[in-house]
């Protein structure tokens, strides 16, 4: 379904997940993160950042994944990232939910 | 990306590896959810938060019918460790963490972990026989009083 974001039609799914990475940009990011009541920081950015990289590797996300990642601890991916933080970081970032367990 | 559900309650009794990933698994994919959670540790239960034991946590080889093995042969000596083996390996394919570090992920995600002061009494176990992310010791009644809330479920495993 079509949807009109930071003045950009963007194509989304029923869960509200861009089904065209190359229609992302960081405005549109901001704005998904604004509906979730995330205000995007430089500290957020780095870990959409590191998502990007584990998309662009075709390598999947998961929770231990953040434990090894070398950019932030669980507790903080929580914390930056409240009630979901997989789910709710890949929808900012523009990529399909993660079909992890853990 | 809003459920009905708010809280999940675990109660493990038992230490078999496949019923302890069970309420891994769950507690932690509610944390993932944005569901709170967390785990009251009974009974044999407990073994899965005692430092010495819990990278030890064997499958049930007897009693098991899904485990296709005859119950004469589980009940071999080294059957069990075998079965353990060959499932722990399946597990690190799927990036299953192994038990104290499944115990640090649920911990740092926000999840509770309760050790059930009766079963501590009962098995004469000390704060220090158990893992340091442990939240507390509680009685039953405690335990509930963290449940009165709603959208909240138990599950008894």
């Amino acid at each position: 379904m079509k949807k009109i974001i930071a003045n950009t039609e963007i194509e989304v799914n029923e869960e509200g997940y861009l089904t065209d990475f190359n229609q992302w940009n960081k405005a549109i990011g901001e704005s998904l993160a604004q509906e979730h009541g995330i205000d995007m920081t430089d500290r957020h950015w780095e870990v959409i950042d590191y998502i990007h990289d584990k998309y662009q590797n075709e390598e999947p996300l998961s929770i231990r994944g953040i434990k090894k990642s070398g950019v932030l601890d669980i507790k903080e991916f929580y914390s930056l990232f409240p009630g979901g933080p997989l789910k709710k970081a890949t929808l900012i970032a523009g990529i399909p939910k993660p079909k992890s367990c853990i | 990306m809003s459920t009905k559900v708010k809280k999940m309650l675990f109660i493990l009794s038992k230490a078999t590896l496949e019923n302890v990933y069970a309420a891994f698994v769950m507690a932690n994919g509610a944390r993932m959810e944005g569901i709170e959670s967390e785990i009251f540790f009974t009974f044999f239960g407990l073994e899965a938060i005692q430092k010495k034991k819990l990278e030890h946590l064997h499958v049930a080889t007897v009693g098991n019918p899904a485990m296709h093995m005859p119950t004469m042969l589980g009940g071999l000596p080294g059957v069990e460790a075998l079965a353990t083996k060959m499932m722990k390996k399946e597990m690190e394919k799927l990036d299953m963490p192994p038990v104290g570090e499944f115990l640090e992920i649920l911990s740092d995600s926000g999840c509770k972990l309760w050790a059930c002061k009766l079963a501590v009494d009962m098995f004469h176990l000390k704060r220090e026989d158990l893992i340091e992310e442990l939240d507390g010791i509680l009685t039953i009644g405690d335990f509930y009083n963290r449940a009165d809330q709603e959208d909240t479920h138990l599950l008894f495993i």
